[in-house]
């Protein structure tokens, strides 16, 4: 079933467009990275998805509603999370306020301090590091560890989809490694749907799955990461001869 | 010991108009120069229309716990509602347009308390049982100073608790620091937003109650004087900082009553120029305030 589907998207900044006419579907439990140089329109193009720059034209549908211009905060109701480029961890607050600040989306629910309570183990017990300082100001820990937890921050909204920009910048080979082994084992026991945001195609092709290749704000292809492997095609949008 | 607590009272005004300012600065990046008016409003509330100098409370009959929540009330309510019918539709503006805003939106309230109820001043009498002084190691202290000071700083325990124990704090605190970010965790936006602009109006209407109970007599443009002070304060203290707006506010009272006994007799006059100036050097040394807040850059 397609958990989320673009259809002619297109988003502009002033008379900028930096996405145009995207479409593509992506399935419950699938994994996609979308993938392309810089100014490919990839982060606007999540930007969109999460409700924070409304799209000029097109529409975005989760969950088999269409959520186009939605506010951000209903989007992430609806159980589509994101973790922004950069990571954006609320520095002044506990790594533990940090993980809480999501779990509002329950609120309505009744034992929502319970079901909180649960969903801060499941994340403690995925991410340890996280446990052992959790009362410690966030904006201390290092790179590998605000990746890690603003990823276990989303994981405490309980979401279906999970789209996140860019989770290797900055971080040592080693430790990239270590997040995306986290968060291979998550989308397999908590049956995620998994969109990744990566510049370079090298971890989309270790990982395996489906890629999206954007080039200009257009999508130049779509298959199977491995399948793709050095073909011309990639080649030309990386290094700029073709068409283009 | 006298000095001691002028100059505690005194920066309990200032430190709560600041605290009311940098509250609403934290989630929306608007710098509220309504805030003076809502502190005149709330107080103005409690009165009939009427241009005499002797003001009809047609709520002074009411026992002070019933009081103090109507008026905190008045100011909370006035505050949402700015915020509903005006403030909402600048979310995306620029600060400065939003800022422009809400002087228009002070006038618009200073000129509607004008046509009920005049420029004159009015007398008023509220709780009048705190003006009696009480003795405090050996000094006379007014009572209504010593309930300031300890309203204040139970209102400073209240708020810190609440911004850190509940769960609407927390979500506070994280708009505060990165909205967009708090919203894509489903925090949402116009709760917290009206939150704060309802707390920031029960702080003016604390201030109004205050002031009115201190001089026996309430005028529209009662606010303005406060205000301009709290401003400095939150501003020194680092914009959208709380701790800080309470501290420089203490600092300001502090350094007010200070000068107004150690300058000499001529100059005590001009004691506020002194007072700015000293606000001039602390700026000049630490231009991001005393207590600079975090990721000032986003907004809404």
């Amino acid at each position: 079933m397609s958990l989320l589907a673009l259809s002619n998207l297109t988003i502009r900044y002033g008379r900028l467009s930096a996405v145009r006419n995207v479409t593509f579907t992506l399935t419950e439990g699938e994994i996609l990275f979308i993938t392309g140089p810089n100014g490919a329109g990839k982060s606007s193009l999540l930007r969109a998805i999460a409700g924070v720059t409304p799209p000029a034209g097109g529409r975005i549908d989760f969950a088999g509603q269409d959520i186009t211009g939605r506010a951000p905060e209903d989007i992430a109701r609806m159980g589509l999370s994101m973790v922004p480029e950069g990571r954006e961890v609320f520095g002044s607050l506990t790594i533990e306020e940090n993980l809480l600040v999501g779990t509002g989306i329950h609120a309505a629910t009744r034992n929502w301090r319970s079901r909180a309570a649960t969903e801060l183990e499941a994340v403690y017990a995925t991410f340890p590091i996280l446990k052992d300082r959790r009362h410690s100001q966030a904006g201390l820990l290092s790179g590998g560890q605000q990746q890690m937890l603003v990823i276990g921050r989303a994981l405490m909204t309980n979401p279906r989809l999970i789209a996140i920009d860019e989770p290797s910048l900055g971080l040592a080979p080693n430790i990239t490694d270590q997040v995306y082994e986290r968060l291979i084992a998550l989308r397999s026991h908590r049956a995620l749907t998994l969109l990744i945001v990566e510049q370079s195609s090298t971890r989309a092709q270790l990982v395996g799955g489906r890629m999206i290749l954007m080039r200009g704000g257009e999508i130049l292809l779509d298959g199977d990461a491995r399948a793709m492997g050095q073909s011309e095609a990639m080649q030309a949008a990386y290094f700029g001869y073709g068409e283009h | 010991m006298q000095t001691l607590f002028d100059a505690l009272s005194l920066g309990s005004l200032y430190a709560l108009g600041a605290l009311g300012i940098a509250l609403i600065f934290g989630v929306m990046r608007l710098v509220n120069f309504a805030h003076g008016d809502v502190i005149s409003f709330s107080i103005f509330g409690l009165l009939w229309p009427s241009v005499d100098a002797v003001a009809i409370v047609f709520a002074g009959e009411l026992p002070w716990f019933l009081l103090i929540p109507f008026v905190l009330a008045m100011g909370a309510g006035l505050s949402v509602l700015s915020e509903i019918i005006v403030f909402r539709r600048f979310r995306r503006a620029n600060p400065a347009t939003m800022m422009i805003a809400s002087f228009a939106l002070g006038f618009v309230i200073r000129y509607f308390l004008l046509m009920l109820f005049s420029s004159r001043p009015k007398s008023i009498s509220l709780l009048p049982a705190l003006s009696q002084p009480v003795e405090i190691l050996g000094a006379r202290i007014p009572l209504l100073q010593v309930i300031t000071i300890a309203a204040t700083i139970a209102i400073l325990f209240a708020l810190t608790a609440f911004l850190k124990r509940t769960r609407f704090g927390l979500e506070m605190r994280a708009a505060a620091e990165n909205f967009t970010m708090a919203r894509m965790l489903g925090v949402r936006a116009n709760r917290v937003i009206m939150g704060a602009f309802a707390l920031s109006g029960a702080l003016a209407a604390a201030i109004g109650l205050i002031l009115a109970a201190q001089t026996g007599t309430v005028d529209i443009q009662m606010g303005a004087s406060v205000m301009l002070m709290a401003f400095i304060a939150t501003v020194i203290g680092g914009l959208g900082s709380l701790p800080g707006a309470v501290l420089a506010g203490f600092l300001l009272g502090a350094a007010s009553v200070v000068m107004q006994t150690v300058l000499p007799i001529d100059a005590r006059p001009f004691r506020d120029a002194f007072v700015y100036g000293a606000v001039i050097l602390v700026l000049i040394f630490r231009p991001q305030g005393l207590i600079a807040a975090r990721g000032t850059k986003e907004r809404v």
